[in-house]
């Protein structure tokens, strides 16, 4: 028997939770932005699913377009790291709280 | 057979989305993040998604992973501390939100085995230009013709990007300005 609609959905959501989970647990700057790979890449499981299921290509071309945007952002957000490093000589989160006191 | 690599492969994804973020180092974090999107590929090709999933292993497992290690030998960053109580508090009240949520969506919805929409009159390739086809044509035709607009704004996003990246990445010269040479005060 082949795994239908809800299993898909269901690792989708595993595959969120836990990069949730990283974002909010995890102190370095290029972890978080790891595991917001991983949400997106959750988010295009659970597109690629629909689509396939309502036989239609569109959620298929929105995973195109998320893919494409989710390189563009990570070159940019790359480079932001890269120079937030150049300034401050740390990428992990608690230690960048200049704002704080 | 294919509920067999289905689970195999939401396994393989799973464990190594684990790995990610349990992992302390954040190279070894970089490689299961690696084995993680190869998984979401495979999942992709059992969906029948073969030309996302190639797009998938190639931009993601590919350039924007190896971006990633770059970066992270560049910075060499020291690995990383023990979590904290409240980042821990934190972690496991939004994995349990996301659990109650996905309990109440597989509760509150079961999706029969053929959607309705699709079931009559939807299939006929008349009323449905866009039907979920495998090859890389029927992309090419999505892209060229619904998506026209969003694929135009899509380049213009990666020039864009491309842009801020030559910007951001840039040495300030000399002549440009004073006080972006000199570092803010070190923290009290």
């Amino acid at each position: 028997m082949n795994p239908g609609l809800q299993a898909y959905l269901t690792v989708a959501s595993a595959l969120f939770a836990i990069g949730f989970a990283g974002v909010l647990v995890r102190r370095n700057t290029l972890v978080i932005y790891m595991c917001l790979e991983l949400m997106l890449s959750a988010s295009t499981l659970g597109l690629v699913a629909f689509s396939r299921y309502n036989n239609t290509m569109d959620g298929a071309l929105f995973v195109f377009f998320i893919i494409t945007v989710a390189a563009a952002e990570v070159a940019v957000g790359l480079a932001i790291i890269v120079a937030l490093y150049r300034r401050r000589r740390t990428v992990q989160v608690d230690q960048l709280n200049y704002l704080k006191n | 057979m294919a509920a067999f690599f289905f689970y195999f492969f939401s396994a393989l994804t799973l464990v190594g989305a684990l790995f990610v973020v349990f992992n302390r180092n954040p190279v070894n974090s970089a490689m299961c993040m690696i084995v993680a999107l190869v998984g979401v590929a495979a999942l992709f090709g059992l969906l029948h998604a073969y030309f996302l999933a190639m797009l998938q292993v190639v931009v993601y497992a590919g350039a924007v992973m190896v971006l990633f290690l770059f970066i992270i030998m560049l910075l060499d960053t020291e690995a990383g501390r023990p979590v904290t109580a409240p980042n821990a508090l934190a972690g496991v009240l939004a994995l349990l939100i996301l659990a109650v949520g996905a309990k109440w969506l597989a509760d509150h919805y079961t999706f029969p085995v053929t959607p309705p929409s699709v079931q009559a009159a939807a299939l006929a390739p008349a009323n449905n230009p866009l039907a979920y086809a495998t090859s890389a044509k029927a992309f090419g035709y999505g892209l060229f013709t619904k998506y026209m607009l969003p694929f135009q704004v899509t380049g213009f996003l990666l020039l864009i990007a491309m842009v801020g990246v030559i910007v951001l990445s840039k040495r300030p010269s000399t002549e440009s300005s004073r006080d972006s040479r000199s570092p803010l005060p070190p923290p009290q």
